[in-house]
């Protein structure tokens, strides 16, 4: 809608700038009387200098402007609607983003199709006519939601224009500011270099804005969520019950139970066999071998995990329930713990491989020297020196793949099942493997996809969901990090 | 005292431990070792000297069969221990290595306890049947390494936390502990300050009279002071074998000579 | 010293000859091989899971790229489908496919006359064509009214079951117990393949189709999940790789040691290891709920894995800056060039082999990433392409990944077909992209 007509302001400023280089370069040529040694920078950078001046400030003010406007008009328009406006059923967001698409709406219609003055047939018409370019309303249009979207339409209108003028200024400003200081003493490479050494840090810096995005996008809605529901409750209750019309029992417990069994399920998997992989593969295995196995167990690091999830619907899970669960009388669902975990545990398998290999690599060849030379086996000197030595490493790899596995999602979501483990049926179903069991994962997505109301505590819990994960998760990886890092110092 | 030493070297004719025999290495396709063939003797300290790279380090590593560890390395000709042939087929180099110890260039305590470190070669080949008899074997090699008064009363603590010196003498006790006849010492000294070397080599002194004991080393100084018998290695063949005091003294070969006056290596 | 002046004759306690093993090295040696055992094993284990997750993916999903197809000779009457007789369009518009079908029903049951089939029991013989037909009948008609009246050859994508009876998936003794096809079907379409009217073969539109309704798998494609996926890859290209480059020449070459650089590094490894839902969860909350970007569109998907990718093309990019050797640097440095001058003109070209390596690893880690996409409504259902670039990033569209999880939530078995059939496609796109980054690798890793 608006990404065109931004697409012109965007393509004037590099047109600005691209002049601005050109300009930049012949002034400070002319400056030095056409002698390019005379100048203290190659010519380039005079150009660049004036380029740059052009784009930082103007794109600068762009993106503030994009950010901030629709938020501020959306604080004004909001004050202008009544409160009568707004029906028991609904609330102030979803009125604001009915006169959104109104707004919107009127927009494509043109003009014309906009008087002040309005009458119920106006608005019902409207409604029609909305309809048929597009715009679909859930309600007939309310007299107070249609002025407050013509006001909308105005100020987006006004400040849109506003910003198309500020924009322009700030490069036209920067390109005359820019082009002034040109001369052949100014010292345009230095200025240029700050100004590419101030972009790199700001693309540097894009990773702890990710984290704050992060963060605070999930403390917000977090804390919305405990406005509703009781976070005792949530932490503490024994029951996952949602149910949209309200009354939910969102306790985190029973989904942190299934998080837990499956990701166990999966080190018991991965750990034995990729410890010994990575063993075998190091330690032992002759040229040939390491070169045909070392990359197929690569492969399985970089097959996505929607395919291991398919894998685990329609292979591992009928096979399991078919030749261990039904002969053993222990359940008949397709989608378990098992089946999940096993197929997780594969997924795992070249995680801890890989970073169990290098650890194993890392310790000195002098300790097995030393071992060999007492007369100790390779096994021995295995078992007894190169993995106590590697152990903290070790620890530290097996933490990491289980956050891995904690944090999987579509393997989960396609094989362990939508139903939450349930406290109050005992002991043995809980820890059943071939029990179906969902995890806090399952659930994000489950809450979180389809239609979804971002008022009511079914869909919020999500976010405390999320945040809970993202919690865990970091912990272990800071702990593991912090326990390699630690291991790697010893030997270095 | 080094002139005393050296009549008493004279007089004393032992029998042969380790006879060597047309051995030659090679890395790939670099010839490391070419046809050395020498005879060492029991209860005997024998140095081999050389500049960098001259494969004295590696002939000894053939001893008991370390090289195996290399892939690419590559060993033919025949070296006996006893009359011996350590490279047949049926010898089993684990076992090999219990009789043949081996102490390296810088010192390598395992991260476990001290105790643990020493009882490590007596646990493996099964020499202690009980926690009593262990006990008594990392006393014994612990004071055999002239270790034992400053670690008795940590025998619990990680030997990693030693200093450099000590840490050398608990690896050679961990090498007699599982004791073995010959023991190999890979520059044990090059690693170590000089007070620290001084302690080391007065214990190579008196390990001779239970072991026949190769040392390697870079330092001629060190070669003299230790040892009975004198190996010269140049770009990888022995140049020249004898008496310690001849070597130093009248070297036969002009390489020896300028060596040791100080012109190559 | 003492100790042993006092025993120095001590002598060795083994005096074994080395030539046989004694039995404490039988047993170490037995253990030894054990162990080793146990190292194979695991090894075997391994690549026996890949092995066999390929093959059942393979084998299941072999089939969506053959399709069955009958072909028919349908009569277009006047009466029928444009009883205005002007071909006016919008008069046209008002034939529905409840129009259609009858009449591909009646060349159906033509065509059974004249290849004198008879077969005991058939009813219901229109089950045979996909219920696709009719919209396709129809659609061509709408395009070309001149057709109208007269008798054309269409060729209709059998309907799932059949499709699946000649791929092994549906069986007479299935079929008995199915509702939706009976084994008199079955023969009927065994004698139309003898007639030649019906023929399995190579399934293009599987690749070029978009999605299809619940209930016919058989016309359904990845043409929009393609193009999806390949819109998040450009954008994902366009906006990771210069980041990603830029943050890592800071970090690498100019970053003084801080704590704001530590506070970025530690940032940057912990990214690297969040989950992928958490990403999804700031698309929805960042891009949707607070930019306002629409839901299902390339654009949000595209932000959400450049984030996601960022970590892996810095820490690619540094390793392969960390990799141009110093002597360059300083050879640079020393004929005057300013710092800056020598990382974009000496060391960026020399590690930029190892940085596109990255990128493409990344962007294949991307490729496969789903869950984030299920937050940001890529699960819709979309039948429409998308436009062209930079306005198709704002239509909705899907991925490729999510469009197998999307087939299979959905009940008819030969969707489990389409969506194996979807990882093979998704398979060999990884498979591309990465032998390119090996190719890369070799080609240009021995510089020094």
């Amino acid at each position: 809608m608006t990404a065109v007509p931004l697409l012109w302001l965007i393509l004037i400023v590099l047109a600005l700038a691209a002049v601005g280089y050109v300009a930049g370069r012949s002034r400070a040529m002319a400056s030095a009387g056409g002698n390019s040694r005379a100048l203290h920078s190659l010519p380039g950078y005079y150009g660049y200098n004036v380029a740059l001046t052009v784009l930082t400030p103007a794109f600068g003010l762009l993106a503030l402007w994009l950010l901030i406007q629709p938020v501020w008009i959306d604080m004004r328009v909001s004050a202008l609607l009544p409160d009568s406006a707004i029906a028991d059923s609904s609330t102030r967001d979803l009125v604001m983003s009915d006169v959104r698409r109104v707004a919107e709406g009127l927009q494509i219609l043109g003009a014309e199709g906009a008087p002040d003055v309005v009458d119920t047939s106006f608005l019902e018409g409207l409604r029609d006519r909305l309809g048929n370019v597009g715009v679909a309303l859930g309600s007939e249009i309310d007299a107070a939601v249609y002025r407050a979207a013509l006001s909308y339409q105005d100020m987006t209108r006004v400040g849109t224009g506003l910003m198309w003028a500020a924009v322009l200024l700030a490069a036209v400003g920067g390109f005359a500011l820019s082009y002034m200081v040109t001369n052949k003493d100014f010292r345009a490479r230095n200025t240029v270099e700050r100004g590419i050494l101030i972009v790199l840090i700001g693309a540097a810096s894009i990773a702890i804005l990710t984290t704050l995005g992060i963060v605070l996008s999930m403390l917000f809605e977090t804390r919305n969520f405990f406005a509703d529901y009781p976070w005792q409750e949530f932490f503490f209750g024994t029951n996952w019950a949602p149910d949209f019309r309200g009354n939910s029992e969102l306790a985190i417990l029973p989904l942190l139970w299934g998080t837990l069994y499956i990701s166990l399920v999966a080190l018991i998997v991965a750990v034995p066999i990729g410890l010994f992989a990575a063993i075998y593969l190091s330690e032992y295995a002759s040229n040939r071998v390491r070169a045909v196995a070392k990359p197929a167990i690569e492969i399985l690091a970089g097959i996505p995990t929607i395919v291991y999830g398919l894998f685990a619907l329609i292979t591992i899970g009928p096979m399991l329930r078919d030749y261990f669960a039904l002969p053993l009388g222990l359940g008949e669902s397709s989608s378990s713990v098992a089946t999940a975990g096993l197929v997780m545990g594969i997924m795992l398998i070249p995680f801890v491989s890989s970073l169990s290999d290098d650890i194993i690599n890392s310790v000195p060849q002098s300790l097995r020297d030393g071992s060999y030379g007492l007369g100790a086996t390779q096994s021995e000197t295995i078992r007894q020196v190169v993995m106590p030595a590697a152990l903290p490493g070790i620890v530290g790899a097996i933490l990491l793949a289980a956050s891995r596995a904690i944090g999987e999602t579509m393997i989960v979501v396609l094989g362990a099942g939508a139903a939450a483990a349930q406290f109050n049926r005992g002991l043995g179903e809980l820890v059943n493997p071939f029990e179906a069991m969902t995890t806090v994962t399952v659930k994000i997505v489950s809450q979180l996809t389809g239609d979804t109301d971002f008022a009511s505590p079914e869909t919020l819990v999500a976010f405390a969901l999320g945040l809970t994960l993202f919690v865990i998760t970091l912990g272990l990886n800071v702990l593991a990090l912090w326990i390699v890092r630690r291991y790697r110092e010893q030997y270095e | 005292m080094n002139d005393m030493r050296r009549i008493e070297r004279a007089t004393d004719m032992k029998e042969t431990k380790i006879s060597a025999r047309h051995v030659n290495v090679h890395y790939g396709d670099t010839h490391a070792i070419k046809d050395v063939s020498v005879e060492i003797q029991d209860k005997t300290v024998t140095a081999f000297i050389g500049p960098s790279g001259c494969g004295k380090s590696t002939f000894l590593r053939c001893i008991n069969r370390m090289n195996d560890t290399i892939d690419i390395a590559r060993i033919d000709g025949d070296i006996r221990i006893d009359g011996e042939d350590i490279y047949d087929p049926k010898v089993d180099p684990v076992q090999l290595r219990a009789k043949v110890g081996m102490v390296f260039q810088k010192p390598n305590p395992f991260p476990k306890s001290i105790f643990d470190n020493v009882a490590y070669g007596p646990r493996i080949h099964g020499l202690a049947r009980t926690k009593a008899e262990l006990d008594e074997i990392v006393e014994k090699s612990l004071r055999r390494a002239a270790i034992w008064d400053e670690v008795k009363d940590r025998l619990q603590q990680p030997g990693t936390g030693l200093s450099g010196g000590q840490q050398q003498r608990l690896c050679i006790a961990r090498a007699v502990a599982t004791e073995p006849e010959v023991l190999l010492m890979d520059e044990p000294c090059s690693a170590l300050d000089p007070i620290a070397t001084a302690q080391v080599e007065e214990l190579i002194d008196e390990l001779k009279q239970n072991y026949s004991v190769v040392i390697v080393t870079h330092s001629m100084q060190q070669a003299a002071r230790v040892s009975q018998k004198t190996a010269f290695f140049h770009l990888g063949t022995l140049v020249e074998y004898g008496e310690t005091g001849d070597i130093f003294t009248k070297p036969e070969d002009s390489r020896t000579e300028s060596y040791i006056t100080g012109r190559i290596g | 010293m003492t100790d042993m002046t006092a025993s120095p004759a001590e002598a060795p306690r083994r005096n074994g000859s080395l030539l046989t093993a004694d039995d404490r090295t039988r047993r170490r040696n037995a253990a030894e091989r054990r162990f080793r055992v146990y190292g194979m094993i695991a090894v075997g284990l391994a690549v026996l899971a890949l092995v066999f997750l390929l093959t059942s993916i393979i084998r299941n999903g072999a089939g969506a790229f053959m399709q069955t197809y009958i072909t028919l000779e349908v009569a277009l009457p006047e009466d029928k489908l444009d009883k205005s007789g002007t071909r006016d369009i919008e008069e046209l518009k008002k034939a529905t496919t409840f129009t259609y079908s009858p009449l591909i029903k009646d060349a159906l049951e033509a065509k059974i006359a004249e290849e004198g089939i008879e077969i005991e029991g058939l009813s219901k013989e229109g089950d045979l064509i996909s219920k696709e037909a009719a919209a396709q009948l129809r659609n061509f008609v709408l395009a070309n009214p001149e057709v109208i009246g007269t008798t054309r050859e269409f060729e209709f994508l059998a309907s799932g079951r059949i499709d699946g009876y000649y791929k092994g998936r549906v069986t007479m003794a299935t079929a008995e117990l199915d509702g939706n096809i009976s084994p008199e079907q079955l023969m009927l379409a065994d004698a139309l393949k003898e007639a030649g009217a019906l023929e399995t073969r190579f399934n293009w539109a599987f690749i070029t189709a978009p999605d299809a309704s619940e209930n016919r798998p058989e016309a359904s494609g990845l043409g929009v999940a393609i193009l999806g996926s390949f819109y998040m890859m450009l954008i994902v290209l366009v906006l990771a790789l210069p980041i990603g480059v830029a943050a890592s020449i800071y970090l690498e070459e100019f970053a003084p040691k801080n704590r704001f650089t530590d506070l970025i590094e530690v940032n940057i490894s912990n990214l690297a290891a969040v989950p992928s839902i958490v990403f999804g969860i700031l698309g929805l909350a960042i891009f949707i709920n607070f930019a306002g970007l629409p839901q299902s569109a390339p654009i949000v998907g595209g932000l959400v894995l450049t984030l996601m990718t960022l970590p892996t093309i810095i820490i690619a990019t540094r390793a392969s800056l960390k990799a141009v050797p110093p002597s360059i640097r300083e050879a640079a440095l020393g004929v005057g060039a300013s710092k800056m001058q020598t990382v974009f003109h000496h060391v960026l070209p020399l590690a930029a082999p190892g940085i596109l390596t990255g990128t493409i690893i990344g962007l294949a880690q991307a490729l496969g990433e789903t869950a984030p996409l299920l937050l940001i409504g890529m699960v819709a259902f979309v039948r429409e392409y998308p436009a062209a670039p930079p306005e198709g990033f704002f239509d909705p569209a899907s991925a490729l990944p999510v469009q197998v999880y999307n087939w299979t939530t959905r009940s008819d078995p030969a969707f489990v077909e389409r969506a194996s059939g979807a990882i093979i496609v998704l398979l060999v796109f990884l498979l591309i992209m990465n032998t390119l980054a090996i190719i890369l690798r070799r080609r240009f890793e021995r510089r020094w």
